[in-house]
């Protein structure tokens, strides 16, 4: 099933989409990581605007790939722009939660004696609340990057898509040797960043091993 | 300004008038042949799914054997992204319906079966105890202790399982099956964006109201527990169910 001739002649479009792959997924990641950070410090005090927040971004979490890219296609059209939004869109949940539950993981005593010291909102919020919450801040990062790799996949539809365009080229041209090289290609990728950003976790959290067991 | 305006008035009067053509309510390509189409596919795959992850999941639980396996196969329903999944069936299974009937019930297993082994697993253990010393059997500890506290958890599974296949059955177009995820990818391919954005809006219409509906059933069940579910596949820790 597997034809070694197909695998060598396509290395460098295997080799392109990977990378397109790492980065369409790095940029999601990181865009995410940076919007559910300010929108997180700039709400957590109001409640009622987290409930709104969190409410919006598990709706958008909920709608179908396929769908949410054809809500966007009419409006950015076929473009790196469109790829992004939609995976971004599907980070925010993910990241926004795990953002507010490791903020509220921090100890009262902790932001307590912050105070005492004189710290201000900004220092505290760096050198005492951040830290606290790396854990399940570092858990947020995993799930998020495990997830948009495997959504990554469906911007194929749109011409990006990564190692899904691969698997849509063996598709389309009845290559079963394609289509298993970006399956398998795809899950690695996705253990390796599984197993890579938990190791990550833990090597910079080494307090917290010890709980976590 | 005014022309960004009138022409997204333009486009929303074309999606209003796709949706008024009677052409598009009947037929096999209609809206409503469509909808059972989806609602079929998922409906069968979440029974099977549940019906392999159910059983498996309460003897994990009930015994603490097996616990390892429930967990790897959390981890790998995380990692094999449902697209590739069903890709890769084609040259396996064919077209369609075959090869999206495997990958779907595939999906539906780890949720069910993980919040299934929490579920029974949480149970308190001195009320498990208690049962054992009244003379009840292993089976009746089971079905009368562990199950009714573990409905709730379960509950959650089946609502997480649901939401996922109902999403993914729309990626099931791309390999030429059936279900509202024709209207995006034909919408695509002829470049008809009224209808891509009809589908868009139908398939999410769909896998908002299946969450609705799993929830407020999963409600009930933790009212009658009195205490809230805490997904085992996706606390913040762990974060689990994916989008499709």
């Amino acid at each position: 099933m597997i034809r070694w001739d197909v695998i060598q002649g396509n290395l460098p479009l295997i080799g392109t989409k990977l990378l397109e792959h790492l980065a369409l997924t790095l940029v999601a990641v990181v865009g995410g990581l940076v919007i559910s950070g300010i929108a997180v410090v700039l709400i957590r005090d109001r409640p009622r605007i987290v409930a709104l927040v969190t409410g919006f971004f598990s709706i958008v979490y909920t709608i179908p790939s396929l769908a949410l890219l054809a809500f966007l296609v009419p409006l950015t059209h076929l473009t790196f722009v469109t790829a992004e939004i939609a995976l971004v869109g599907y980070t925010l949940f993910i990241l926004t939660r795990n953002l507010l539950a490791g903020l509220a993981s921090v100890p009262r005593d902790a932001l307590e004696a912050a105070d005492g010291m004189g710290y201000g909102r900004a220092r505290r919020l760096w050198q005492v609340e951040l830290p606290l919450a790396l854990p399940l801040i570092m858990a947020g990062i995993r799930i998020a990057t495990v997830t948009t790799i495997g959504l990554v996949m469906v911007t194929a539809l749109i011409g990006f898509g990564g190692l899904g365009q691969v698997m849509l080229r063996g598709y389309n041209f009845r290559n079963d040797t394609l289509v298993l090289v970006g399956f398998v290609l795809t899950v690695a990728l996705g253990l390796i960043a599984d197993l890579g950003l938990g190791w990550l976790g833990r090597a910079i959290t080494p307090w917290s091993r010890a709980r976590a067991g | 300004m005014v022309a960004r305006a009138g022409r997204l008035m333009e486009f929303v009067g074309l999606v209003v008038t796709w949706f008024l053509d009677p052409a598009h309510w009947s037929g096999t390509n209609g809206v409503p042949w469509r909808v059972g189409e989806h609602l079929v596919m998922s409906g069968l795959a979440v029974l099977i799914g549940v019906a392999i992850a159910m059983p498996a999941g309460l003897a994990i639980g009930h015994t603490g054997r097996g616990e390892q396996i429930a967990t790897a196969v959390a981890g790998l329903g995380r990692a094999v992204p449902s697209y590739a999944l069903l890709i890769l069936f084609v040259p396996l299974f064919g077209l369609g319906f075959s090869s999206a009937l495997p990958a779907l019930i595939l999906l539906a297993i780890p949720p069910v079966l993980v919040n299934t082994v929490a579920g029974i697993r949480g149970v308190d253990a001195d009320t498990v105890e208690a049962g054992r010393g009244m003379g009840m059997t292993e089976r009746e500890v089971l079905v009368d202790v562990e199950l009714p506290a573990a409905l709730p958890a379960i509950a959650l599974g089946l609502r997480t399982s649901a939401v996922q296949v109902v999403a993914t059955a729309t990626l099931v177009a791309l390999v030429a099956g059936g279900g509202l995820g024709r209207y995006i990818v034909d919408g695509f391919a002829l470049r008809q964006d009224d209808r891509l954005f009809a589908g868009a809006l139908l398939v999410g219409v769909l896998a908002v109201g299946t969450d609705r509906v799993f929830s407020w059933a999963q409600q009930r069940f933790e009212r009658r527990a009195g205490r809230p579910t805490r997904d085992a596949l996706c606390p913040p820790v762990l974060g689990g169910s994916a989008p499709a």
